[in-house]
């Protein structure tokens, strides 16, 4: 298998190309938000210079336009995941809104008192919040599916707590803080036999390995535009389109309507019956042409080069005696994402001083507090890795990661 | 940037020494503050005595930023009154918001002085004034 050139790509991301604090950058924040490359911020260029209207309410040609572009663009989000019709991709702003269109719309019809809601204690706060409220409202119960030391969800785990009770799993498919990828096939699988349907959050999985929704056969799977070098406020909510044809709108405004009377209305047919109000069609242009760029390279290429990158990080990292990563070291079942702690110095310590390094990295709760809580630990570092990292990279955060104690005034 | 500017000897010293981190016997007044954002998460314990700062401590965890600036402020507030806690608390914020430069008027600071650069870094501003806003809502009350 032909390896990626990475040098060649890290020409088409701009922004890399610049010092900070008087180093070279080197950006290890790609869990929180990705660079764009060129390609993707001339898209949205031509977009605006040649095509914007609004789409879907006008005859003239500009409106005809934006709708070409936002139509194809949802199509090739379609192809991407390999959803079987367009009507099952809903355009949103992030995963944030997808997970909350599907907590409050189908949660609010079909959750009943002591249904149950199961979800993996590794959530991202934006896939425990939505489903706290819901339970509240319904009277039902929320579960969590604790990790076993190497930081995975366990098969008797997955048995115990998803039940015939059970109504609805949400789960990510990588969690944003271990880089665990949960085994969601088992899940889903185990939760449809118990007669529970799916949400799996792909926030952290869909821009780094191969996604297949019918292959997975997630019921729900959603995701944002902007860690996948897309623009910020577009996202995805991808839902098998009798479960989205059962659902009542989430919410009401223009282009989500069929007739509108005084006192009642009908809606669109899917997808639009979950757009309403006016959309954001460059950041959908913007998306496109990420996947573009990103399947013109290859997802199975750059998984690998992650793995790469991960395997001489950690090689390295397990070596220095006063760094402790978290999750899981078996490489087969986590992503490109690190979290670790530094023996005597907070982590928000660790990022400031590898920041005066020119390296961008994360620190903190990472939105994980149940996490957090359960790992007890206060905060933890994070680096999250992409296909634009080299090895020169990994080499200047290690250098860096040796000099934190220093400036904490400890020998080494 | 400059990092040593902003991790200085004292703000090691006061992050490692760890001499005002401790609980109180019989508190007066225990006030909690967190930067939901971060994680640095404090409790400040007062012994107040006819309007006098007695005693002072915290727990907690923070960065190295905030646990030194909570230490300098429980060193700089013991025996004084409440009216002049409340003045240095206002002063320390004006410093850092670079309100106040006049530095005669910052020398009452005495040690958390240095953390005045802290104001470069915006990143770090709240783990600076955390424990110093908590003081002001717990004496303020």
């Amino acid at each position: 298998m032909n390896k990626l050139n990475v040098d060649e790509i890290k020409k088409d991301f701009p922004i890399l190309d610049q010092r900070m604090n008087g180093h070279r950058l080197v950006y290890l924040d790609n869990g929180a938000t990705t660079q764009k490359p060129i390609q993707v911020i001339e898209a949205i260029f031509y977009y605006n210079t040649r095509s914007h209207g609004n789409p879907h309410r006008g005859a003239h040609q500009l409106s005809i336009r934006a709708t070409d572009e936002y139509d194809l663009a949802k199509e090739r989000v379609r192809q991407f995941i390999n959803a079987k019709s367009l009507e099952e991709i809903i355009f949103t702003r992030n995963t944030t809104e997808s997970i909350n269109l599907i907590a409050s719309a189908y949660g609010r019809e079909f959750v009943k008192e002591n249904d149950e809601i199961v979800l993996a204690i590794s959530e991202h706060h934006s896939n425990i919040l939505p489903w706290q409220r819901i339970v509240k409202e319904k009277k039902a119960i929320l579960k969590y599916m604790y990790l076993n030391e190497d930081g995975r969800i366990d098969t008797e785990e997955i048995k115990e707590k998803i039940t015939k009770k059970t109504k609805i799993v949400s789960i990510a498919h990588m969690s944003n803080v271990l880089g665990t990828i949960h085994p969601i096939e088992e899940v889903i699988n185990y939760a449809h036999k118990m007669g529970a349907i799916v949400l799996v959050d792909g926030a952290q999985s869909t821009p780094h390995i191969k996604v297949d929704v019918q292959e997975l056969d997630a019921d729900f799977y959603v995701f944002s535009g902007h860690k996948m070098l897309a623009p910020m406020g577009i996202g995805v909510l991808y839902g098998k389109k009798e479960i989205l044809e059962s659902i009542p709108p989430f919410l009401m405004g223009g282009d989500m309507i069929e007739y509108v009377y005084e006192k009642e209305a009908t809606f669109a047919p899917l997808p639009y019956k979950f757009e309403a109000g006016t959309q954001n069609v460059e950041g959908a242009v913007g998306l496109k042409a990420a996947i573009d760029y990103l399947e013109n390279i290859g997802m199975d290429k750059i998984e690998e080069h992650e793995r790469f990158l991960v395997e001489y990080a950690l090689d390295k990292m397990l070596s220095i005696p006063y760094v402790n990563v978290q999750g899981p070291k078996d490489l087969n079942k986590r992503g490109g994402i690190i979290s670790f702690t530094i023996d005597d110095v907070h982590p928000h310590d660790v990022s400031t001083i590898l920041d005066s390094y020119g390296i961008a990295i994360r620190a903190g709760h990472h939105c994980a507090q149940p996490l957090m809580r359960y790992l007890k630990l206060p905060a933890t570092s994070r680096v999250s890795f992409y296909l634009y990292n080299t090895k020169e990279d990994i080499d200047q955060f290690i250098e860096g990661l040796r000099n934190v104690r220093k400036w904490l005034g400890y020998g080494s | 940037m400059d990092l040593n500017s902003i991790y200085t000897q004292l703000i090691m010293e006061h992050n490692k020494s760890g001499h005002n981190k401790r609980p109180l016997d019989n508190p007066d007044i225990i006030e909690r503050g967190h930067n939901p954002s971060c994680g640095d998460d404090i409790t400040l314990q007062l012994k107040i005595a006819e309007d006098i700062i007695e005693d002072a401590s915290y727990t907690g965890v923070g960065c190295a930023i905030s646990q030194a600036s909570t230490s300098m402020m429980i060193d700089l507030i013991k025996s004084k009154s409440i009216d002049e806690a409340l003045n240095l608390v206002q002063t320390f914020i004006g410093m850092i918001k670079k309100e106040i430069i006049d530095e005669e008027e910052l020398e009452k600071l005495e040690d958390s002085i240095v953390l005045r650069n802290i104001s470069n870094m915006p990143a770090r501003v709240k783990c600076a004034v955390l424990a110093w806003h908590t003081l002001k809502e717990a004496i303020s009350k």
